[in-house]
């Protein structure tokens, strides 16, 4: 067994199932915010039953993501010991940070939020919704400039002992990487969030229950749906697709499978790359675009594989390929389908058009899907660098735990993440059935009136 | 600014200890304490609005080691990697069973849980102990700095030791007896009636336990790491240390017998934040002592970040730590007392 491998799976395994309660934490804390705003304004006593709803969705997801939140701030430690020991005087910084403001902002703010409306006056009450907002949103802030330090190092220096010290402490927190990824990364929290808020709007308006709460998550839903959906794209996306070929050229080209430098290059829309043979297999082209879309004009030149020598290449090609590709097609599909469900919204034909509800039922895993995807492609793409240009992947991990101890670990984690999910399911599928009270309380009504 | 860091490190550290450890301590006794299901609620509630902000510290501590000390960091991590990956388990654990119990409505569901609850907590408890025992008695470091150990060997603290041996377990025993009489405490605060009185009796045989147990361990740490007083002699003030320690310890057994059960939780903070300083004091400044020879000690000065990283870290750290004590002052203000047992079932 490959130590390497083995180090790299268990993290893989751990963050990838970590990050399904985050997205959608991040995200829904914006429509909660966004439901809790129209409550206020409008003094609409559905819309403060709506938040509440998913107040408590927001909970349990915080809980599960807290939980599965801990090993990694762990495994730094114990499965990248060389990596921690060489960068731990630069992001380190942001871990610690994550871990001194953001947790205390949020799970002060979430008790508030969740169990103390009766005691707090209504602005106080949205105010709570907004700092648990704030909170998660910084936590992924504080997240994505650990990680941006590795795709894109910034600010350091090299000590004699050949550890990297952090130089500029507002250079690290404002690397241009830090700030595009975490634009881009935010819109695809936003899309997991309002495509689970339509989902189950369209599933209560197929079910016939609670339906003026259903018509608030499809309208809420769609309308921030849409719109996270073409941020998503244009401009988060194409500023950090070209921001990325120019600095980490050879994952770009590994992305799009470029095998070959060349002046008007193609976008490949489809096909298997085959490493052997340096070409796309069964490829489906659009002439020039790919050379439009990273330099803005069609003749331009794009580096391709061949520009570098094979060990600089990413280790496993064809999962970069369709973990991108994966990623791009879901995110065009976001944007035709929330689209057409705006459309019918304007129309005011959307509630009852039961096919669309169908595909906006149907569609709730894609966003974690796509998400899943795009995080694999930037943590795949960096490889065989663990801190790219800097630090060897092979050269991180934990020189003193061996394979089948990692393994061994692993296997604990998917018997435990198992359970979790068991658990999770059935906690979920209970709030859903519980539903949005049928109507407000008497008290509610009698204030409303 | 190095001498800075270690003393907030340590004090980031205890600061878990003294208030995670009621909640552990809590989660040990309420499988003995709570009768039926109203009291089950009774200590669940008496922890529920604070254990995980408490928990928080464990989090913040280790990033700020991670920042502050990153070869101390990786080399512990990696080195103690079987043990804390049961930590992580049992954290996870802990956390799923207590925040879950009530959220389905089944007999059965509930008492699982709450199995998993005493368990997962008894469990942490000994870890914790046994992992700072293992720290005072040194750890096999090679030449580089890392150092891997098994779980248990033959249960010598030699130059190869396990994880577990006879040392380490006595720390483990400590740690467990000291944040069940912490819990305890901490419950004959904030309970009433049959569950205080009960909660009022178990402090007195922990007590005793753990005052045989506190001379045991002081008497074989001396043993097993016989420079650990060096920086006693070296600064003879700070036997005030260990006489606090006894001072604590006695005033746990007064102030509980005189209805004063705040004023006794209070010394047993003291009791455990006097222990763990003590233990700095008798490392300082080495960090991870090695059992093959003290060349190869992890040091302070060897281990800690550049002073920039310092510099900018003792800035928002100050900033960070003033919103969590203010935050902490808030909820425990908020939750002060005891539970309310009119408001129970929601």
């Amino acid at each position: 067994m490959n130590q390497e491998v083995m180090h790299r799976i268990q993290f893989a395994f751990t963050i990838t199932y970590h990050y399904l309660f985050p997205q959608l934490t991040m995200g829904l804390a914006l429509l909660i915010v966004i439901l809790k705003t129209v409550a206020l304004r409008t003094g609409d006593q559905y819309w403060d039953q709506a938040a509440r709803f998913w107040g408590r969705v927001f909970g349990i997801n915080f809980v599960f993501g807290v939980v599965t939140g801990i090993p990694m701030e762990f495994e730094f430690g114990t499965n990248w010991a060389q990596f921690s020991r060489v960068s731990g005087g630069v992001i380190g910084q942001p871990l610690a940070m994550e871990g001194v403001f953001s947790f205390f902002l949020e799970s002060a703010f979430l008790g508030l939020f969740l169990y103390g409306e009766k005691r707090l006056s209504k602005v106080m009450h949205w105010f709570s919704a907004l700092l648990v907002f704030l909170g998660s949103w910084l936590s992924g802030f504080f997240i994505i400039v650990t990680d941006a330090w590795m795709q894109h190092p910034v600010a350091y220096t090299l000590t004699q002992q050949g550890h990297y010290e952090v130089t500029s402490f507002t250079g690290l927190l404002l690397n241009p990487w830090a700030l595009l990824q975490y634009m881009h990364n935010m819109c695809g929290a936003v899309i997991t969030g309002a495509f689970v808020m339509t989902a189950t709007g369209a599933f209560y308006l197929l079910e016939k229950r609670f339906e003026h709460y259903a018509r608030i998550y499809v309208k809420v839903g769609v309308i921030v749906g849409l719109l996270a959906s073409i941020a998503i794209i244009f401009p988060t996306g194409d500023l950090h697709g070209k921001y990325l070929a120019r600095n980490q050229p050879a994952t770009m080209a590994a992305m799009e499978g470029q095998f070959k430098t060349e002046s008007g290059a193609g976008i490949v829309l489809m096909g298997q790359p085959n490493e052997d043979t340096g070409l796309i297999d069964n490829p489906i082209v659009v002439n020039d675009v790919l050379s439009f879309l990273i330099y803005g004009t069609t003749k331009a030149e794009v580096k391709g594989l061949d520009q570098f020598p094979r060990d600089q290449w990413p280790t496993t090609l064809p999962l970069l390929f369709y973990a991108y590709h994966i990623m791009a097609g879901l995110g065009t599909y976001f944007v035709l389908v929330m689209a057409i469900a705006a459309f019918l919204l304007w129309r005011k034909k959307l509630y009852r058009a039961t096919w669309i509800l169908w595909a906006l039922l149907l569609s709730f895993p894609l966003p974690y899907i796509a998400n899943t995807a795009g995080w694999m492609t930037a943590e795949i793409g960096r490889q065989p660098w663990l801190i790219y240009g800097l630090l060897r992947t092979q050269q991180g991990f934990s020189p003193t735990v061996s394979a089948s101890n990692a393994l061994f670990t692993l296997l604990g984690f998917m018997g435990l993440y198992s359970l979790l999910s068991i658990l999770f399911i059935v906690l979920i599928y209970r709030e859903i059935n519980t539903g949005p009270a049928h109507a407000p309380t008497a008290a509610a009504e009698a204030l409303a009136s | 600014m190095n001498f800075l860091w270690f003393w907030l490190v340590a004090i980031m550290i205890t600061g878990y200890v003294v208030l995670d450890g009621f909640d552990l301590g809590v989660g040990i006794l309420h499988l003995f304490l709570a009768r039926d299901e109203q009291e089950r609620q009774t200590t669940v509630r008496s922890i529920g609005p604070v254990w995980d902000g408490n928990e928080v510290w464990l989090l913040a501590a280790g990033g700020t080691l991670y920042f502050a000390f990153p070869w101390l960091y990786a080399s512990a991590f990696s080195g103690f990697y079987l043990p804390l990956m049961i930590v992580l388990w049992l954290l996870m654990l802990r956390g799923i069973s207590l925040e879950l119990r009530n959220h389905l409505d089944l007999g059965v569901w509930r008492s699982l849980l709450d199995g998993l609850f005493g368990l997962s907590s008894f469990l942490l408890t000994i870890f914790y102990g046994a992992a700072l025992a293992n720290v005072v008695r040194g750890v096999p470091l090679d030449a580089n700095g890392y150092f891997f150990l098994p779980l248990w060997t033959n249960w010598q603290p030699g130059v190869h030791p396990g994880i577990l041996d006879w040392y380490t377990v006595i720390g483990g025993l400590v740690a467990c007896v000291s944040l069940t009489l912490h819990g305890a405490l901490w419950l004959t605060i904030k309970t009433s009636g049959d569950l205080e009185a009960r909660a009022r009796r178990i402090v007195r045989p922990l007590w005793i336990v753990l005052v045989l147990l506190t001379i045991v361990s002081l008497f074989t740490t001396m043993h097993v790491r016989p420079t650990s007083l060096a920086n006693y002699y070296k600064y003879p003030v700070t036997f005030l240390i260990p006489v606090g320690v006894l001072a604590a310890l006695a005033g746990i057994w007064i102030l509980n017998r005189a209805g004063k059960p705040l004023r006794a939780f209070l010394c047993s903070g003291s009791y455990l934040a006097l222990m763990l300083v003590g233990a700095c004091w008798g490392l300082f400044p080495t960090l991870l002592p090695a059992s093959t020879g003290a060349s190869r000690d992890i040091t302070l000065n060897g281990a800690i970040s550049g002073p920039y990283a310092l510099q900018v870290g003792l800035i928002w750290w100050g900033l960070g730590m003033a919103l969590a004590i203010g935050y902490f002052t808030l909820v425990y203000w908020m939750f002060r007392g005891k539970v309310r047992t009119d408001q129970l079932g929601h």
